[in-house]
């Protein structure tokens, strides 16, 4: 309960930050990625304002035997760099552009543009449900023929 | 935008101290895909549904919170449904895909100093500015 509690708090945070820094506004971040046109540099001073913290949260992390408030560190430890790595992220690139929505602005606007939004959302879940239902089929065979089977 | 840079940058480090408590408090990766991918049963690992679910109720109550603070703040979706739909799609499967999103290999990978979050932030970086980039000259934006 008090878990869930810190995760809410969090969550709070996060959809409190991304609303005041503007990056609930899909032009805005459309606005950055259009590097060749009107371009809008914001999303430049969110990235450095949350490295701030986060440089700090890491350096602290090691000397920690175990998070406050849970048995253990969760981390990830994937260290190659493959095609699913790559073509995830040129994918997810294309939808970022095509709306100016990554998942967490997606899901703040609920709060902001519920209709919009949760268009926005459902499909979100759909090709999250669509990578499920995939990855254990189409998703080996095709890294088998790129020759970059993780096995 | 004479104040923007400044609201973006508190922002940012709220987004920062944001990912930071979960780090610290409950040791794992404030990445918003994952987190989704878990609280809605479309992730076989990750961390307790009920963890992630909580935090992805946060999202919208926070930014409720502060945009009844600011008296309101200003959206402009794309203005066709379709539009919504389709970049929902690549979102969503493109961040299982590679395995996260602007949280959790931009804010929480390149913090960290992930090769392969700063890499897959520079791939989706690129990627995105090519799809504007091309859209504006098809005049599709």
């Amino acid at each position: 309960m008090k878990q869930i509690g810190i995760a809410l708090l969090s969550g709070a945070l996060f959809g409190a930050g991304l609303t005041y820094s503007g990056m609930t506004d899909p032009a805005k971040v459309r606005g950055f990625l259009d590097v060749f046109g009107a371009w809008n540099p914001a999303l430049i001073f969110v990235m450095g304002g949350a490295m701030l913290p986060m440089l700090l949260a890491w350096r602290l992390q090691p000397r920690l035997n175990a998070p406050l408030a849970s048995e253990r560190f969760s981390l990830p430890g994937a260290r190659r760099i493959d095609g699913k790595l790559l073509g995830g992220a040129v994918l997810f690139g294309i939808g970022w552009g095509v709306a100016g929505l990554c998942p967490g602005p997606g899901l703040t606007d609920l709060a902001l543009a519920p209709r919009r939004a949760a268009t926005f959302v459902l499909a979100m879940l759909a090709g999250m449900a669509l990578f499920r239902f995939t990855s254990r089929q189409i998703i080996p065979q095709a890294a088998k023929m790129l020759g970059t089977d993780e096995g | 935008m004479p104040e923007s840079w400044f609201h973006a940058l508190v922002g940012g480090f709220m987004i920062g101290g944001a990912a930071a408590l979960m780090l610290l408090g409950l040791g794992r990766i404030a990445g918003v895909s994952g987190m989704s991918a878990r609280a809605a049963g479309l992730a076989e690992t990750g961390p307790p549904p009920g963890l992630a679910l909580g935090f992805i109720m946060g999202l919208p109550l926070g930014a409720w919170l502060v945009a009844r603070a600011m008296g309101g703040v200003a959206l402009r979706f794309p203005p066709s449904a379709a539009a919504l739909v389709v970049a929902g799609l690549l979102v969503g499967f493109g961040t299982r895909l590679g395995s996260g999103c602007t949280s959790g290999h931009g804010v929480c990978g390149m913090s960290r100093f992930s090769s392969r979050s700063i890499v897959a932030t520079l791939v989706f970086m690129a990627s995105g500015i090519a799809t504007v980039a091309i859209m504006n000259l098809a005049g599709l934006s």
